[in-house]
């Protein structure tokens, strides 16, 4: 059974594991980075991506460098088995990182879609951005201490959620609680993946 | 998500680590991708490798790695790791293993996540 204590020291990748990849994504603050840290079995890292191409640097050696932006995107690596790593990775929410993410997004299992109820209207580009990704996804409440609880219906109504997507509250600071939001999330693709045919 | 931070912050642009090249001559390193030694990697003379793929042959020493890993233990973007990756593949100092193709994923596989999640 994988350890599930982040003070223990990081598992060693034989090289042969399978690996899978969910996206975590949320407007600024929505938890993100709070939700993959409580559950990675690694110390807290960040990678990063910068957003012009690598030619268009070339091009501009003799000008200052100031079209290119550089977008931070924590991750953390969970031991599901002997044989398969799950990587979450905590992603950029603003529209203009759209490239950064869809790079990101390949191959990528779903999207767990953290939100503030203190910051609903910040959510909606996000929806918009996993939805054009084309990523299942299901939405996580992140219960902030004084946010207000709104009922499920109202949320739903609000963020247009498609009636089969699921909607959970969660605590990012808690494991179990977000570890639950995952599990919601892999529930709601395996309704969405056919039994092989045969 | 931290703000995001201009390249010009680093102290050796990305164009001059990768020697001017933009695009990994292999394209298959996804961020999820897992990097290893190959058998042979000790053998291999490193005199033709830069500082960063030497930085990379040490951390793989210790434990395979993803290319989100190793991207973030050399402060480089995950596009500059791919072209210095492609480099030590290219001179066999590296074997990779590719992430599951999730872009239709099997029932099995998504059971076996849960079963995992479930375990934690």
């Amino acid at each position: 059974m994988p350890a599930f204590a982040t003070s223990e020291p990081s598992p060693k990748l034989r090289g042969d594991e399978r690996t899978a990849k969910i996206l975590v994504a949320g407007h600024f603050g929505a938890g993100k980075t709070t939700l993959v840290n409580v559950l990675s079995q690694i110390e807290p890292v960040s990678t990063e991506e910068v957003m012009t191409s690598a030619a268009a640097d070339v091009d501009r050696t003799s000008l200052p460098d100031k079209t290119t932006t550089t977008v931070a995107m924590d991750f953390g690596r969970l031991h599901l088995s002997d044989q398969l790593v799950l990587y979450l990775f905590g992603a950029p929410g603003q529209p203009r990182f759209f490239p950064v993410l869809e790079d990101l997004s390949v191959g990528a299992l779903g999207a767990l879609v953290l939100v503030d109820t203190r910051r609903l209207a910040e959510t909606y580009p996000i929806l918009q951005l996993v939805e054009d990704l084309k990523l299942p996804y299901t939405v996580a409440i992140n219960a902030f201490d004084g946010a207000p609880v709104i009922p499920d219906e109202r949320l739903r109504e609000v963020m247009d959620l498609d009636e089969r997507t699921p909607l959970v509250w969660c605590d990012a600071r808690d494991r179990v609680s977000s570890r639950d939001a995952l599990i919601s999330l892999v529930s709601h693709l395996l309704t969405l993946t056919p039994e092989a045919v045969r | 998500m931290r703000p995001p931070r201009r390249s010009g912050d680093r102290l050796v642009r990305t164009y001059v680590v990768t020697s001017g090249r933009a695009h990994a001559s292999r394209n298959h390193f996804d961020h999820i991708t897992l990097v290893a030694l190959s058998t042979s990697a000790v053998h291999l003379s490193r005199a033709q490798l830069g500082p960063e793929h030497h930085m990379i042959l040490d951390k793989l020493a210790g434990s395979a790695q993803s290319v989100a890993e190793l991207s973030a233990h050399l402060h480089q973007p995950v596009s500059v790791l791919r072209i210095l990756l492609a480099d030590l593949m290219e001179f066999g100092h590296i074997t990779t293993r590719q992430p599951i193709d999730a872009a239709d994923p099997t029932r099995s596989l998504l059971e076996e996540v849960l079963a995992g999640l479930r375990n934690l």
